[in-house]
């Protein structure tokens, strides 16, 4: 289990960890949602973007392990103990989804915002590794 | 050749495709939502959840980084609508990796019980989520009847 995870850390920029190896939490086989995710790079950093509707700030765990960045939340929105569902596209309550981060950036800079459910994660990459521009004597 | 390999897999498909729609009919609360004539597939921006109580229908639609204001939410008797626009403009000199969050204009058409009152609908917008309440009518309401 732990050379399949150095294994992965080791290989490429930000791809998704696979669900069969990474840490094994406990209640992993509770239903889970995917969260849709944005990611870019700039000169500077990656940027990675998710919808987490209903997640409030006190719900979100943002954690990093090693290379692996972990993102949970769960959603607020309690319904009425009476209330019967009619329909339902979301049937979880947690967001669970892993990354795999590469050397290059800078884990202990990283920053994150939470605004009306979308989460921004900044990871700003190591000063040694931003491209620069050799000046011409 | 390759005749060989089709026909399993997709009897193993369509099998998967049935047992989806059985499970999606058994927790969807019965077929009346999923087989509605105005149902879209699942997956469709935003998602949503309906809950009853015997006093109001609420509606949470599940639409993170929205403008409440670019919201058009319109009600016409049991009929709600939910209208709005999620637009970010992708960042320069940027390269994307992923891009699976969803952009632009989306339309979602519930049909509620008949007995919603469309006069008494209120909407708030709150972490991503818009929750709309809509109050049943009183005469429908469950009540005891005295007996003279």
């Amino acid at each position: 289990m732990a050379t399949q995870n150095k294994a992965a850390a080791t290989t490429e920029t930000t791809s998704t960890a696979a669900s069969s190896h990474g840490p094994q939490r406990a209640g992993a086989s509770d239903p889970v949602l995917r969260p849709p995710v944005d990611i870019h790079e700039t000169s500077d950093e990656i940027v990675l973007r998710a919808d987490m509707p209903g997640v409030t700030r006190e719900r979100l765990d943002i954690r990093i392990d090693g290379n692996n960045l972990l993102i949970e939340g769960g959603i607020g929105v309690a319904p009425q103990e009476a209330m019967t569902a009619l329909h339902a596209d979301v049937r979880a309550t947690t967001y669970r989804r892993q990354f795999v981060l590469s050397k290059e950036l800078d884990s202990t800079k990283i920053a994150a915002s939470l605004q009306e459910g979308v989460l921004t994660v900044r990871l700003p990459k190591r000063a040694e590794n931003k491209p620069r521009r050799i000046p011409v004597g | 050749m390759f005749t060989r390999f089709v026909i399993p897999e997709s009897a193993l498909f369509n099998e998967v495709r049935r047992l989806e729609q059985e499970l999606d009919e058994l927790i969807g609360g019965g077929s009346s939502w999923s087989s509605s004539i105005r149902s879209l597939p699942p997956g469709t921006f935003p998602a949503i959840n309906v809950g009853s109580t015997d006093d109001q229908v609420t509606v949470y639609a599940f639409a993170p980084g929205i403008d409440p204001k670019s919201l058009d939410i319109q009600m016409q008797q049991n009929l709600l609508s939910i209208s709005g626009r999620r637009e970010e403009s992708p960042e320069k000199n940027a390269t994307y990796y992923r891009q699976e969050r969803f952009r632009g204009e989306f339309h979602r058409v519930l049909t509620l019980p008949d007995d919603v009152d469309p006069d008494k609908v209120e909407a708030k917008y709150r972490d991503g989520i818009v929750e709309i309440v809509v109050k049943r009518r009183e005469s429908t309401k469950p009540r005891q009847i005295a007996v003279q």
